[in-house]
C-alpha cells in the first residue's frame, strides 16, 4: 500500500502501457478478449485516480504525490510528475473518457488489436502532459500522443481520412516546432528543465539573452508557447484542422479528441503560459480574449451552417472551447483578483464539462451513424417515435451542451461570463451572441433529427440504442447532473488550486 | 595480461571471412552459420563493454582495454587499440548493424561465399577503424575495406546503376581519404620525428598556422565520407546501388567512420583550427539537413528517399561538432558538452534507424521487384511486422519524443542555442520536412491499395527478418525512454573533446 500510494501517478500513467504491450501478446484472432482486456485494463487507471483524489489535500499549496528522479541528466531533465488541483480534475478525466471510449469501441471489427494498443498508448500520452513537471517530460508526452491519434484516424477513420490525419499532425507538429524550440532555449538559459527551477529563474532573467533583450525574446517565446497551444485548443483562426479531424475519426476516436486532446491545449496555457509570462500573457490579454470572442461566434455560425451532424457537434467544441480561452484571457488580464479566480475556475470546469459533454455527443452521433450510415441532417426527420430513448438521452446530453441551468455546462459558462464582464464588457457582450448561437444549433440539430415528418425511408431499419451504448452515457449523464446540481465537491478542488496560483 | 578484448571483436570476422573462403562454394548453410556466429559474438562481446563500461568509472582522456604493440616503430606506428566513451557506443553499433546484416542477407544465393567473406571482411575493417589509437592503423583498416566494398556493390549490387554507383562511392571514399590522408601524415611529421599515436598527438602542441591550414583538410576529407555537403552525392548514389547488408552497413557504420575521425582526429587534434573553421561547417551542415530533407521529399524511389535522409541526418551530427567547438568559448554561456553528446548519440541513433530503413527497403524490394513509389502499396497488410518496424524507424527518424532521435536531436539543438541560435531556427525546418517525406513514403507504401500486379505475390516476412526489426527497435526504443544509458556513456568521452577545446 505504501508502494501505491508513493507511486500513485506513475502506476496511473504507466498502467494503460503495460496493458498495451500484454495485448501485444494476445492472438489477434481473439478479438472479444482483446476488447474485454482493454477495457478492463482501463478500468484500473480511473479507480486508481478516485484514490488520488481521496488522498489528494486540496488545502495545500503546490504540487503533490510528486515523484523525481533523473531521466536525461547529460541535459537536467528529470522524471517529475505531480498533480495540483487543475491537472488533479484533466487526470480523472482523462481516466473516466478512456474506459467509456474503448467501451465505445466495442463496434470496431477492423484490426482490434493494434486500435487498442494504440488508444492505450494514447491514454499514457494524454495523463503524461497532465502530470508533467519538466518542460523536456511535458513535451515529449505532449507529442507522442499525436502518433497514436494519428493512426487512429487514418485507419479506422472515414472516407477523407488520408488528408484529415495528415492534416491533424503537420498542423500540430508545426504548431510544437516553436514550443520545442523555445523549450530548448529555456533549457539553455536557466539550465534546467524542472518547472518549479524555471518558473524562479526564468521570472528572474534581466539584461539581454543572445545580443537581444530578455523582454524581446519573452515575447517571441510567449507566442510560440501560444501558438502552439492556441493550434491544439483550438482557438480561431487556427482552428480548421478540427472538423476534419474530428469528421474523419472514429467515433471513440472522436470523444477523446474533443474529450481530452483539446484540453491539452487550454492546460497548456494555464499550466505554462500564465506562470511563466505574466507580463506578456497581461499585456496581449486582450488578444486572446478577442480570439476566443471569435472563436465563440464563429464556432456557433460555423455549427449552425453545417449539415454533417458531426461536422455541428465538432464546431460546436470550438465554440464551446472559447469560452475556457476567455476565462484564460480574463485571468492573464487581471491577476490577483476576484475575477480573476472567478472566471479561471470557471475555465477549468468548462474543460471538465465539455470533456463531458462532447464526448456524449460524439458518442450519440456515432450511434446513429452506425445504424443509418448517414450523417448528414437534411436525410433525418421524425425519428423520436423510432429511437425513442436515443432521442431523450440526445436532447439530454444537448441541454448540457447549450448550458441549460441545473446541467454542468450552465455553471462554468456563467462562472466564465461573470468573471469576465467586469474585465472585457465588450467582449462579453459580443460573446452572448455566440451563446445565443449556441442555444439555436443545438435546437436545429436536434429538430432536424427527432422532430417534423419522419423521412419514410428509416421505418423498421433504425433500432434503438443497445444496453452497452446506454452504459456509455449512464456515467457522463450522472456526473452532467451532479456538476449541474452540486458543483461543489469537483469545484471546491479548482477554486483552491487557482486562488494558490493566481 | 587481461583478456584482449578488443583485438577479438576487431579479428574475430576477419577470422571468419578467411574461414569461409576456405569452404567449398556449395556449402552455403555452413557459410552463413560462420558469419553468423562471428558477428554475433562480435556483438554480444561489444554489447557486454557497453555495459560494463559505466562500472570502470572512466576519466576523461583515458582509454579502457588498451593494447599497445610495436609495429613499425622507426615510423613511430604501433598497433595501439582502446575504447573511451565516444568510440565505444560506435564499437556497438557496429556489432548491431553486422550480425544483423548478416541475417537479412540470408537468402543471399548468388555466390554467397565471396559474399560473406567480403561482408566479414568490411565488418572487420570499420571495428579497427573505431577502435583505433594509432593513425596509421586508423587508415591501415579504412583502406582495406575500400576493394570488399567495390565488389560488393559491383557484383550483388542493384543492376541498373551499380557500376555507376560503386565506382562513384569508391571514388568519392578514396579521394576524401586521400586528402584527409595528407592531413594526417603533416601531423604526424610536425614534430620531426614521426609520430603516429593518436594520445601523444593531442599534446603536440601544433602551431596556431598549422591548424588553420591544416585542420580544413582532414575534416573536409573526412567529412566527405561522412556525407557533407556538397560532397554527399556519392551516398545516395552508393546506397541505392548497394546490396541491402552493404547498404545498412554503408550507411549505418561507413557514414559514421566520416564523422567519428573527423571529430577524433581533426576537432580533437587541431582544436584551435576548429573554432576558426566552425562558421563555415554550420553553413555546410545547415545545408546537409534542410536541403537533403526537400530531396528527400520528392524522390520516387523508396531507397532514394532513405538515402537523401541519411544526407540530411548526418547533417545533425555535423551541426552538434560545430555547436560543440563554438559554445564552448561564446561569452556569457557556461560551456557544456550538450552539442557533441547530441551528435554523439545521433552517430548511434541514425546508425540503426537507417540499417532499420534499408533492412526493410530490401524486404520490400525482394518481394515487390520495384521500389517506386507509385507502384508500391498495402504492404502493411502482408507484411505488418515490416510494417511496423519502419514506423518506429520513421518515428526515430523525425525526432519524435520517446525514440533515440529525439534523444540525440535534443542536445544538439541546445547546442546551437549556445553557439548560433539563428542556425537552431533554420535547422528545425528539416524537422518538419522529415516527418512529412516520412509520412509520405510509409502512406505510399505501407497504406493504401495494392497494386493489383502485386496482390498475391507478396509473402511476409521470415523469422531472421523479424529478429533483425526487433533487435534494432529495442535500441531504438529503449535508448529513447532511457537516453541516459547512451548519454552517460558518450558523455564521458565529450568531456574530453571538451577539455582539448578548453572548455572545461
Amino acid at each position: 500500500m505504501g508502494f501505491l500510494i508513493q507511486h500513485l501517478l506513475s502506476i496511473i500513467l504507466f498502467l494503460p502501457t503495460v496493458a498495451a504491450l500484454i495485448i501485444l501478446f494476445l492472438p489477434k484472432e481473439e478479438g472479444k478478449l482483446i476488447k474485454w482486456f482493454a477495457f478492463i485494463a482501463s478500468l484500473f487507471p480511473f479507480i486508481l485516480t478516485i484514490l488520488l483524489w481521496m488522498a489528494f489535500q486540496k488545502d495545500v499549496p503546490g504540487f503533490q504525490m510528486e515523484e523525481n528522479i533523473p531521466w536525461f541528466p547529460a541535459i537536467h531533465s528529470n522524471y517529475h510528475v505531480g498533480v495540483d488541483g487543475i491537472s488533479l480534475v484533466m487526470v480523472l478525466l482523462t481516466t473516466l473518457l478512456t474506459p467509456l471510449s474503448l467501451l465505445a469501441s466495442f463496434s470496431i471489427k477492423d484490426r482490434i488489436k493494434p486500435y487498442m494498443i494504440l488508444f492505450l498508448m494514447l491514454e499514457t500520452g494524454m495523463l503524461g502532459v497532465f502530470m508533467s513537471l519538466d518542460l523536456m517530460l511535458f513535451f515529449l508526452f505532449w507529442e507522442i500522443g499525436l502518433v497514436p491519434m494519428y493512426f487512429l484516424i487514418n485507419q479506422w477513420g472515414g472516407e477523407n481520412r488520408n488528408y484529415a490525419s495528415l492534416k491533424f499532425i503537420l498542423y500540430t507538429m508545426a504548431g510544437s516546432l516553436g514550443l520545442l524550440l523555445s523549450i530548448q532555449l529555456i533549457g539553455v538559459v536557466t539550465g534546467t528543465f524542472d518547472l518549479v527551477q524555471v518558473m524562479e529563474r526564468w521570472n528572474s532573467l534581466s539584461g539581454s539573452l543572445l545580443g537581444v533583450p530578455v523582454t524581446t525574446v519573452k515575447t517571441i517565446i510567449f507566442w510560440a508557447f501560444v501558438i502552439a497551444f492556441a493550434i491544439k485548443v483550438p482557438v480561431w483562426p487556427f482552428h480548421t484542422w478540427l472538423p476534419d479531424a474530428h469528421t474523419e475519426a472514429p467515433t471513440p476516436g472522436s470523444m477523446i479528441l474533443a474529450g481530452v486532446l483539446l484540453k491539452l491545449g487550454a492546460y497548456g496555457f494555464i499550466r505554462l503560459v500564465l506562470p511563466l509570462f505574466p507580463a506578456e500573457s497581461k499585456h496581449f490579454a486582450g488578444a486572446l480574449a478577442f480570439l476566443a470572442m471569435m472563436a465563440i461566434i464563429f464556432g456557433a455560425f460555423g455549427a449552425y451552417g453545417q449539415d454533417d451532424f458531426k461536422k455541428l457537434v465538432a464546431y460546436s467544441s470550438i465554440n464551446h472551447m472559447g469560452f475556457v480561452v476567455l476565462g484564460i484571457a480574463v485571468a492573464a488580464a487581471s491577476i490577483g483578483t476576484l475575477e480573476s479566480r472567478i472566471a479561471m475556475s470557471g475555465a477549468v470546469l468548462q474543460m471538465f464539462n465539455h470533456g463531458l459533454s462532447s464526448a456524449g455527443m460524439f458518442f450519440l452521433v456515432g450511434v446513429i451513424y452506425e445504424r443509418a450510415h448517414t450523417r448528414k441532417l437534411s436525410d433525418f426527420g421524425g425519428l423520436f417515435p423510432l429511437v425513442p430513448v436515443f432521442g431523450g438521452l440526445l436532447i439530454f446530453v444537448s441541454m448540457a451542451s447549450l448550458g441549460l441551468p441545473g446541467l454542468n455546462g450552465f455553471v462554468s459558462e456563467f462562472m466564465v461570463v461573470r468573471g469576465s464582464w467586469p474585465v472585457f464588457t465588450l467582449i462579453t457582450a459580443l460573446s452572448m451572441i455566440g451563446l445565443l448561437f449556441t442555444g439555436i444549433y443545438i435546437l436545429k440539430g436536434i429538430k432536424l433529427v427527432l422532430h417534423g415528418p419522419l423521412n419514410e425511408r428509416w421505418v423498421g431499419h433504425l433500432t434503438d440504442i443497445n444496453v452497452r451504448e446506454v452504459i456509455v452515457l449512464v456515467p457522463l449523464a450522472a456526473l452532467i447532473v451532479l456538476i449541474g446540481v452540486y458543483p461543489a465537491w469537483i469545484l471546491d478542488v479548482i477554486n483552491k488550486a487557482v486562488t494558490m496560483l493566481f | 595480461m587481461q583478456f584482449p578484448i578488443l583485438s577479438v571483436i576487431i579479428f574475430l570476422p576477419l577470422a571468419a571471412g578467411i574461414l569461409i573462403l576456405m569452404y567449398p562454394a556449395e556449402r552455403k548453410t555452413e557459410i552463413k552459420a560462420t558469419a553468423l556466429a562471428a558477428t554475433a559474438i562480435s556483438f554480444l562481446l561489444s554489447l557486454w563493454l557497453f555495459i560494463a563500461f559505466p562500472s570502470y568509472n572512466l576519466q576523461p582522456g583515458k582509454y579502457l582495454f588498451e593494447q599497445q604493440f610495436n609495429w613499425l616503430p622507426n615510423f613511430g606506428i604501433s598497433y595501439h587499440v582502446g575504447v573511451d566513451g565516444l568510440s565505444l557506443p560506435m564499437v556497438l553499433l557496429t556489432g548491431i548493424v553486422g550480425v544483423t546484416g548478416v541475417m537479412i542477407s540470408w537468402r543471399v544465393d548468388d555466390r554467397p561465399r565471396e559474399f560473406f567473406a567480403f561482408l566479414m571482411f568490411l565488418v572487420t575493417s570499420v571495428f579497427g577503424v573505431f577502435v583505433s589509437l594509432d593513425l596509421f592503423m586508423l587508415f591501415f583498416f579504412f583502406e582495406i575495406a575500400v576493394f570488399p566494398k567495390y565488389l560488393m556493390i559491383a557484383i550483388w549490387g542493384w543492376p541498373k546503376t551499380r557500376d555507376y554507383g560503386s565506382l562513384k562511392l569508391t571514388l568519392y571514399l578514396f579521394i576524401g581519404s586521400m586528402v584527409a590522408l595528407l592531413g594526417v601524415l603533416a601531423m604526424a611529421l610536425y614534430g620531426g620525428k614521426p609520430n603516429f599515436d593518436m594520445i601523444s598527438l593531442e599534446n603536440a602542441g601544433f602551431s596556431m598556422e598549422f591548424q588553420r591550414l591544416w585542420f580544413p583538410v582532414v575534416f573536409v576529407g573526412f567529412g566527405i565520407l561522412a556525407g557533407m555537403f556538397p560532397f554527399h552525392s556519392w551516398a545516395p548514389d552508393g546506397h541505392v546501388a548497394a546490396p541491402t547488408a552493404i547498404s545498412m552497413l554503408l550507411a549505418g557504420v561507413e557514414m559514421k567512420v566520416g564523422a567519428f575521425a573527423a571529430l577524433r582526429i581533426a576537432i580533437m587534434l587541431l582544436p584551435q583550427g576548429a573554432k576558426i573553421w566552425a562558421p563555415v561547417i554550420i553553413v555546410l551542415a545547415t545545408i546537409n539537413v534542410v536541403y537533403g530533407a526537400l530531396i528527400a521529399l520528392v524522390q520516387t524511389d523508396f531507397k532514394y528517399v532513405i538515402g537523401f535522409s541519411s544526407v540530411s541526418h548526418m547533417g545533425l551530427v555535423l551541426l552538434g561538432f560545430a555547436a560543440g567547438v563554438s559554445q564552448s568559448f561564446a561569452k556569457g554561456i557556461t560551456p557544456s558538452a550538450d552539442g557533441f553528446i547530441g551528435a554523439g548519440m545521433q552517430m548511434f541513433s541514425h546508425g540503426v534507424m537507417t540499417a532499420m530503413f534499408f533492412a526493410i527497403v530490401g524486404m520490400v524490394y525482394d518481394r515487390a521487384h520495384t521500389r517506386d513509389l507509385d507502384k508500391l502499396g498495402g504492404m502493411a497488410k502482408v507484411m505488418p511486422f515490416a510494417a511496423i518496424g519502419f514506423i518506429i524507424a520513421g518515428l526515430v527518424s523525425m525526432g519524435m519524443p520517446g525514440f533515440s532521435g529525439f534523444a540525440a536531436e535534443f542536445p544538439i539543438f541546445m547546442g546551437l542555442w549556445r553557439a548560433y541560435p539563428a542556425v537552431a531556427i533554420i535547422a528545425v525546418i528539416g524537422v518538419i520536412i522529415t516527418a512529412a517525406y516520412i509520412l509520405r513514403v510509409v502512406n505510399k507504401v505501407f497504406f493504401g491499395e495494392m497494386n493489383p500486379e502485386l496482390v498475391g505475390h507478396i509473402t511476409d516476412i521470415g523469422i531472421l527478418d523479424k529478429v533483425t526489426i526487433v533487435l534494432l527497435a529495442v535500441f531504438m526504443i529503449g535508448f529513447g525512454i532511457f537516453p541516459s544509458l547512451l548519454s552517460n556513456v558518450v558523455g564521458s568521452g565529450m568531456m574530453h573533446v571538451l577539455q582539448l577545446l578548453g572548455g572545461a
